[in-house]
């Protein structure tokens, strides 16, 4: 058959939103564009276990350890869920690992700020999975059958980190002078990367109409940021604090939030990789890698023994 | 990531590695651990139900991984792992072929007898 006739069969399935399996045909772009999108997720996962981990053992409490720990633990599988789904388009673990320690494959830029207080684990369980939530809400229905199921999983997990960083700023928020401004100064500082976290403007972004098309996304960029706006704006007087953007305003007309420009040459600086902590995060993962090395080799050698033992009983 | 290849290593695709006893020999075989089909029965009664893979040295491993990622708030009582490449795969391509002839059937359903209303519950 055609390329052009598979190409149709293609699109006509997914315009009957009907789900693209592993084993069915689908045009090489198709592919590309889900392997770069669903690794570069994983990596953001992977790569933002650092910023949080970094407060395991500074934890206020026992209860927020355990928390945070958990929430750590579950991005840990989000990472694992989004590579499996990768590895169904033909793309090897390994090589997803290999393009993220020698800096080819990004990972999203938010998880190149520091944590500096407490206050910001908080502020990134808000924001930062708040922000992703709505990312992952839409990719739920994403058009390729194991992304999309990856996506539920998560899904079902991710209310609880955004819940658990409110519940941090509201404890915050009710308590001392000096923990009122402690979370007001933290949200100040992740309100305009988490904004930065859908990307570039719509006008900008330069494969939102084929990703449309192939359904794999079903919002833009500017359409799920104005969510995110539209929501962070309640939320944040129940806590009593301010968002950090003067131009913040209803619209009767629109019936949503205005907010001023984000600071673009700053996003476009920390997606080449000169953000605050690029080096350190990159570094931690590499290092990990390296350190990781003798326990692979050893539980892949301890397997290779156990087979051969069990073979040698058999004969 | 500009290579994209023919071997597959997933349970779902077919490939020169899966649904066979062959031992893997890409390269990238050769140092990720094989990949592991995860089956997790959410309680006592019920199926063993499909819900993702991952990759361990061996069988135990496998199955202690599966508990970690898989099992965090309950979602199950028991786990099957089985490593990918030994499941076959029907082909889309036969899909027509092998589900068409039971599209036409309709008689194997219920719904199909139209019996008077006082026997209709049956
Ligand atoms: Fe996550
Ligand atoms: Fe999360």
């Amino acid at each position: 058959m055609p390329v052009q006739d598979m190409e149709k069969i293609f699109q006509d399935t997914v315009d009957r939103e009907v789900k693209i399996e592993p084993l069915n045909w689908m045009p090489d772009a198709y592919r590309k564009t889900l392997v770069r999108q669903i690794s570069q997720h994983a990596h953001s996962e992977i790569v933002g276990m650092l910023p949080e981990g970094a407060w395991i053992t500074r934890a206020p409490s026992l209860k927020r350890k355990a928390i945070l720990l958990a929430k750590v633990q579950d991005e840990a599988g989000h990472g694992l869920y989004l590579y499996s789904a990768a590895e169904t388009l033909g793309t090897s673990r390994e090589q997803m690992i290999d393009d993220l320690h020698t800096g080819k494959a990004k990972y999203s830029s938010i998880f190149n700020y520091p944590t500096v207080t407490w206050a910001d684990i908080g502020a990134i369980g808000w924001l930062v999975d708040g922000a992703a939530i709505l990312n992952q809400v839409m990719l739920c229905r994403t058009s390729y059958g194991p992304y999309a199921r990856a996506m539920v999983r998560i899904c079902k997990e991710e209310s609880f980190h955004q819940r658990q960083g409110f519940d941090i700023l509201l404890t915050l928020s009710n308590g001392t002078e000096e923990q009122r401004a402690m979370c007001q100064d933290a949200i100040n500082r992740w309100w305009w990367p988490s904004l930065m976290m859908f990307g570039p403007r719509d006008t900008e972004s330069t494969n939102s109409d084929q990703s449309m098309k192939w359904k794999i996304k079903r919002k833009t960029n500017d359409e799920l940021r104005q969510q995110f706006v539209d929501m962070c704006v309640e939320q944040v007087k129940v806590l009593g604090m301010t968002l950090p953007d003067p131009d913040l305003k209803w619209n009767e007309e629109s019936g949503h939030y205005d907010f001023g420009e984000i600071d673009w040459n700053e996003f476009w600086a920390v997606v080449k990789g000169n953000g605050p902590c690029n080096k350190e995060r990159l570094e931690a993962r590499r290092q990990a890698w390296e350190e990781g090395t003798w326990v692979r080799e050893a539980a892949a050698a301890h397997a290779a023994k156990q087979q051969s033992k069990k073979q040698a009983s058999a004969a | 990531m500009n290579t994209f290849p023919r071997r597959f290593f997933y349970g779902d695709i077919p490939g020169d590695n899966t649904g066979g006893d062959s031992t893997p020999t890409s390269t990238a075989a050769a140092t990720d651990w094989p990949l592991w089909e995860i089956f997790i029965r959410s309680k006592q009664g019920l199926d063993h139900k499909h819900v993702g893979s991952l990759h361990a040295a061996d069988a135990r491993m496998a199955i202690e991984n599966a508990r970690d990622v898989y099992t965090r708030r309950l979602e199950g009582v028991s786990i099957w792992v089985v490593e990918s490449r030994y499941i076959h795969a029907s082909s889309p391509d036969e899909a027509d072929s092998l589900y068409e002839p039971a599209a036409d059937k309709i008689y194997r359903h219920p719904t199909f007898y139209q019996l008077p209303d006082e026997v209709n519950h049956m």
